[in-house]
């Protein structure tokens, strides 16, 4: 039977069932930060990311900006020393807002020279990452 | 050799050249790509939510597509169609209770068996191919160019579905000098581009254009040559707002069609910095009128 | 003689239990359950879209759906009709579209939220491959998704199973339009028919017929030659020279 940490919060388990992985394994090393080519575009680190999600920060984690810069690159996760996929870490942060109908990106609010501009795989991905 | 090929949206509209390069190079190479008769955009991401499987019906749907026209292997040459059809064919070969949620779901198509190989271009060029008989099809080798292998993410992130051991791409390098072309590392070759961010925060992709075109050009290259057609547009496009920094940018089935002697596919894009025309007409591998014009 | 019992029927409209004689339309059921309609029905002919229906089986777990005007009832169906869904239709100048896919990404963005779920073309009462339209147009295949997407009558009930947000239907109404009227080949004949017109050739039979007597023009007018219905492309009328390849010529 799968025991149930009484210290994990409701947030820290639901960040954990949708990413699949066991965030306490962090033990805030920084390769994240160190070869993540976004984290200068955010307010805090993924390693910070990763120490507020351990420990339940719920609002910090949610209104942090770093899971929104993230390019889904997967260069935290491959180099990761704990094999922690961060970008699925990413992806549940991001799922915590886009579940409750906040979009990130509002396909309507583009700009028509945008649209026109890029390659389809630019807005279905923008859109399945950034849109509930 | 024929196998089974998806295309993918882009590469029948802003990415044609990407799509009729491959076909025309890899029918100089006696493999025949069959266009999958019925598909659907793939997805371009694989969903990372462990609890989401809706977003994993789309590629799954395509691999249903190939197992129905009876091929083994299913072939990409988009970086993020290889990336997403992979992970998602991964996904439900290694979790059968997934792979029946997706089956009932889409109860009407047959039910995927999971047998089906997803397989970039790259590796059927180095597996089914081979570099030396790419290199003895050559007709025109494209000596004294210097071209940084751009790989981007998705073709050696996650290890799972990379095409080679992440920390040493090499298959792009090794069809560059097979076609005669020298080479280039250079220390962002599997850097990100930036990817979708073009859309919500295109400030970033301009960044990562800098920095990218930057280290390629002071490891000596003189063009860059990717298989993804968002890596093509972010390097591309942001050259505009970069000044002085410019490289030209092609998609290495392009180079590879050159070298091949057919169509090469080549855009006339004046207004581009990131025009590979001018190079290659300087180097004498192609004469002004020689490209086609689409 | 004994008169013809019908046979009545259960079926359960909005969840209320109805008996309506076997045999009858969803919509005539409705009417006789004693449903009068305001919206939820137009052509009754099966072609407006207006009646788009949807409705349950017991035990069976799929929607199913129908147009409430060719459809019979079936005994225990639960259905309620869906005569509108809200769904935006994005105005554009048509003069200012240039038939490219991009005129249909900047209008309806959102299609690139599909995740190929294919409930659209699961509940299509036209059988339109909605899924394949959307993909094709997402490939920027035009032409493909317009004559896919042919049979739509803009019922909307595509839309409102959508996963991804979007108004199928308008969608593809845009894709039609687009080819109809700037992708499809012009048909030559008729800018050279027009042609003729304007060049007179049709002049002397028009100056004929009204310089006619009535008399005259109902004499003319009965023993007319007319087309045999079972005429093939081949035929032509014995008088030849008002065609049109006699003036080309």
């Amino acid at each position: 039977m799968k025991k149930i940490n009484p210290h994990k919060t409701n947030f820290i388990r639901k960040v954990e069932e949708i990413s699949g992985q066991n965030i306490g394994l962090c033990y805030q090393c920084g390769t994240c930060s160190g070869s993540c080519p976004n984290f200068a575009e955010a307010d805090i680190l993924p390693r910070q990311l990763m120490r507020r999600a351990q420990l339940g920060m719920k609002e910090d984690v949610l209104q942090s900006k770093i899971a929104w810069v993230c390019a889904s690159c997967l260069s935290c996760t491959a180099n990761c020393p704990r094999g922690i996929d961060i970008a699925k870490v990413m992806e549940a942060v991001r799922l915590l807002s886009l579940r409750e109908n906040i979009d990130y990106v509002n396909p309507r609010e583009l700009s028509q020279e945008t649209i026109a501009k890029l390659p389809q795989i630019a807005m279905i991905s923008s859109f399945r990452k950034h849109t509930a | 050799m024929k196998l089974s090929y998806l295309p993918g949206c882009t590469l029948k509209t802003k990415a044609q050249d990407l799509d009729l390069s491959t076909v025309a190079a890899m029918g100089a190479l006696g493999v025949e790509l069959e266009e999958l008769p019925r598909w659907n955009c793939c997805g371009t991401v694989f969903s990372f939510a462990d609890d989401d499987l809706m977003h994993q019906i789309a590629p799954v749907r395509n691999l249903v597509r190939a197992q129905e026209q009876g091929g083994e292997q299913l072939v990409t040459v988009c970086s993020f169609c290889f990336n997403t059809l992979k992970r998602a064919n991964l996904l439900v070969k290694e979790n059968s209770d997934k792979l029946d949620t997706l089956n009932t779901f889409m109860d009407e198509e047959e039910d995927y068996k999971g047998n089906v190989n997803v397989v970039h271009l790259l590796e059927v060029l180095r597996d089914e191919v081979g570099w030396e008989q790419i290199a003895g099809k050559v007709q025109n080798p494209l000596k004294d160019l210097k071209v940084a292998a751009y790989y981007g993410c998705t073709l050696h992130r996650p290890i799972e579905a990379a095409i080679e051991p992440p920390n040493k791409p090499e298959a792009l390098n090794d069809l560059i000098k097979a076609i005669g072309a020298t080479p280039v590392d250079f220390p962002d070759m599997t850097t990100c581009c930036g990817s979708y961010q073009a859309v919500a925060n295109p400030e970033i992709v301009i960044n990562r254009t800098r920095e990218i075109l930057t280290s390629a050009r002071e490891s000596g290259a003189e063009m860059i040559a990717v298989s993804c057609p968002l890596c093509e547009c972010n390097l591309k496009e942001n050259q505009k707002e970069l000044g002085e920094l410019r490289m030209p940018v092609i998609y290495f089935t392009q180079l590879l069609a050159l070298a091949l002697g057919v169509d090469s596919h080549l855009h006339q894009c004046e207004q581009n910095p990131a025009d590979a025309r001018p190079l290659l007409e300087s180097k004498g591998l192609i004469d002004a009128c020689s490209a086609t014009y689409i | 003689m004994d008169a013809v019992e019908t046979k009545m029927i259960p079926i359960y409209i909005m969840g209320q239990r109805y008996e309506v004689p076997e045999g009858l339309t969803i919509m005539k059921a409705m009417e006789y359950a004693g449903y009068q309609y305001v919206r939820g029905c137009g052509c009754r002919g099966g072609i407006c879209g207006a009646c788009g229906t949807i409705y349950r089986i017991p035990g069976d777990y799929k929607i199913y759906s129908a147009l409430a005007c060719q459809t019979a009832a079936e005994p225990d169906m639960y259905l309620t009709q869906l005569p509108f869904f809200p769904a935006n239709h994005v105005s554009s100048d048509y003069a200012e579209l240039e038939g490219v896919p991009e005129d249909i990404y900047k209008l309806y963005p959102e299609l690139f939220r599909c995740v190929a779920c294919n409930a659209c073309s699961k509940i299509c009462p036209m059988d339109v491959p909605v899924m394949d339209v959307i993909a094709y147009i997402k490939r920027g295949d035009i032409e493909k998704a317009a004559f896919e997407a042919f049979d739509c009558i803009q019922c909307g009930l595509c839309t409102s199973r959508c996963f991804a947000e979007a108004p199928q239907f308008h969608i593809m109404q845009l894709a039609r339009r687009l080819y109809g009227g700037k992708l499809a080949p012009k048909a030559q004949h008729n800018a050279e028919a027009a042609k003729a017109v304007r060049d007179g050739k049709f002049n002397p039979m028009l100056d004929q017929l009204t310089s006619m007597s009535l008399e005259d023009l109902k004499k003319e007018y009965i023993e007319r030659e007319i087309e045999p219905e079972t005429a093939g492309d081949e035929w032509k009328p014995k008088e030849t020279k008002w065609l049109l390849e006699e003036y080309l010529r």
